[in-house]
């Protein structure tokens, strides 16, 4: 077809090189660079094999199983809430309501809030002495709690105010709920099923590669939350939110370590791809898809 | 749940310090501190954050637009060897971690003598805009039929007139959806700034905000005023655009 190839390749051309650019060549660089110890104050730069994997690996690094202990209970804790939440939510707003629009809007607006910006609020509201929450807690008689303050609370504390983000995973539940064919509950209707049943036996299996897209997203997001980290916590109190890519951030940039910090980040990386691998493998079991298997 | 953070930041940017510490909770503030906004946008250059942040954001939209559209367009109207393939490949770099790219990109820009410079921020948008963006434009493309190009050739037109004459005013709503995302992702940049800027007036309002956090930490009255500065263009924006956006996600999102 009329020189498809020039044109082609002539239109994709900088996306192609970008991917080049900025991200082959960056991936293949950090391996490199993994394998060094490549320091910025540092007069030179040795080669060092595997030395900094063992380095992480052996435990002489308390701090690399740490951050690494806090992001999985991150992404333990937050996985399922976000998920359950949003997935709660898209089902009141999917219900035939009036102001529907403005709802969907409210419950979106947070999320295009500046991570900064958010952060300065939630600090306030979770400040242990002057904030609302612990205010409004007392004033009920209800326990308080030090929230980003208290050692135990630092990691619900951080998933919370993330919490108040999940707009636009609401919006991609709503997007596949509105996929479900109408005659789906009709005929359950007519067979005198209620709600419950309709759940169960059209709304969630039919729903099934939505909650499998978000669960993945949502693993990858987590496993690499940094702004949080930095703006609310600064891994603190007592390392106890020391979150792998703050860990990270912080071995590169302020310490200046950037061989080793390489490391790291493909480490996460392939955290990240097993993970991944793993939702892919069983989705097969519970991954429903409308006209038989995709794959 | 979700709109008490708001209108929390909101009373607080308005009152004086002991207003807002009063217990129980006021929720209005009286009087209205407007003064607030003025003292807490002059202790920090608020003005020059705020023109970088404008310069960054424009600039990064037009490269977005433009890369991105005719990304999509090459990936999606016009058949070439391999193409699928090479999308596939792009694609997988949704999966990366950022944190992976970071430390090479820094050393790359570093060894150019642009660390310090706003062009790390906008470069890269000039590459392509986003394998998402590509994404959602592309879906949105199959879906206009193929009839309109075979017309257009026809008539002599060639890829180019057919992308600047058809596909791209006729996908007028996904293209705004790009915008928004463009516009709110470099509004919202945090830690690119954080990692390629250092002079103080080449800062962001993101980072300017963290800064004035860092030494104003106990003036909250000013720290939410600050803060309420730095959200409110985004309000206005989505505001302006929601229509598209939500149709946007909807419709371009999953489906594919």
């Amino acid at each position: 077809m009329r020189k498809g190839m020039f044109y082609g390749l002539l239109f994709t051309a900088p996306a192609i090189l970008g991917f080049a650019i900025f991200t082959l060549g960056p991936m293949i660089a950090s391996l490199v660079l993994s394998l060094t110890d490549y320091n910025v104050f540092k007069e030179q730069t040795a080669f060092a094999g595997l030395d900094n994997y063992m380095r992480l690996f052996s435990g002489e690094d308390e701090l690399f199983y740490k951050s690494l202990g806090i992001t999985f209970y991150f992404v333990v804790l937050r996985v399922p809430a976000v998920i359950l939440l949003s997935f709660g939510i898209a089902l009141l707003l999917n219900l035939n309501v009036k102001g529907r629009a403005i709802f969907r809007t409210i419950i979106y607006l947070p999320s295009i809030v500046p991570a900064v910006a958010s952060a300065m609020i939630w600090m306030w509201l979770l400040n242990p002495d002057l904030g609302l929450i612990n205010s409004l807690l007392s004033r009920l008689h209800l326990p308080t709690s030090n929230w980003l303050y208290g050692e135990g609370s630092v990691i619900p504390s951080v998933v919370l105010t993330t919490l108040w983000g999940i707009g636009s995973t609401v919006i991609i539940f709503l997007a596949g709920l509105s996929g479900i064919p109408r005659q789906y509950y009709e005929a359950i209707e007519v067979d005198g099923g209620g709600w419950f049943r309709k759940l169960s036996h059209v709304t969630i299996p039919m729903v099934t590669p939505t909650i499998f897209f978000n669960t993945i997203m949502t693993i990858i997001g987590s496993f690499q939350v940094f702004n949080e980290a930095y703006i609310l916590t600064q891994g603190g109190p007592n390392n106890q939110s020391l979150f792998y890519v703050f860990y990270l951030w912080r071995t590169g940039f302020r310490d200046a370590e950037m061989g080793y910090a390489s490391a790291l980040a493909w480490i996460l990386f392939v955290i990240i791809l097993f993970f991944t691998f793993i939702v892919f493998r069983t989705s097969k079991s519970w991954v429903y898809y409308e006209g038989g298997d995709r794959t | 749940m979700f709109i008490i953070p708001f209108v929390w930041l909101i009373r607080s940017s308005l009152m004086n310090l002991s207003q807002i510490f009063t217990m129980p909770p006021e929720w209005i503030p009286a009087p209205f501190q407007w003064g607030n906004f003025h003292k807490a946008l002059t202790v920090l250059p608020f003005d020059v954050f705020f023109k970088n942040t404008l310069i960054i954001v424009v600039t990064v939209l037009v490269g977005t637009v433009i890369t991105s559209s005719i990304g999509a367009f090459g990936f999606s109207r016009i058949q070439w060897k391999g193409r699928d393939m090479v999308f596939a490949v792009l694609m997988t770099s949704m999966m990366l971690p950022a944190a992976v790219t970071m430390i090479p990109s820094f050393l790359g820009w570093q060894m150019m003598g642009l660390y310090d410079t706003l062009y790390p921020l906008i470069v890269p948008a000039y590459f392509g805009g986003g394998i998402f963006n590509i994404f959602l434009l592309r879906q949105f493309y199959l879906s206009i039929p193929r009839d309109f190009d075979e017309a257009a050739f026809v008539d002599g037109a060639n890829y180019w007139k057919i992308y600047t004459r058809i596909i791209f005013p006729l996908s007028r709503s996904a293209i705004i959806v790009v915008a928004l995302f463009s516009f709110l992702a470099s509004w919202n940049d945090f830690m690119g700034p954080l990692i390629y800027l250092k002079s103080d007036r080449l800062f962001t309002l993101a980072l300017g905000l963290q800064m004035f956090q860092g030494t104003y930490t106990a003036q909250w009255d000013l720290l939410m005023a600050a803060s309420a500065t730095v959200v409110l263009p985004c309000v206005i924006v989505f505001l302006a655009g929601q229509r598209y956006f939500l149709e946007g996600i909807t419709l371009t999102g999953l489906k594919g």
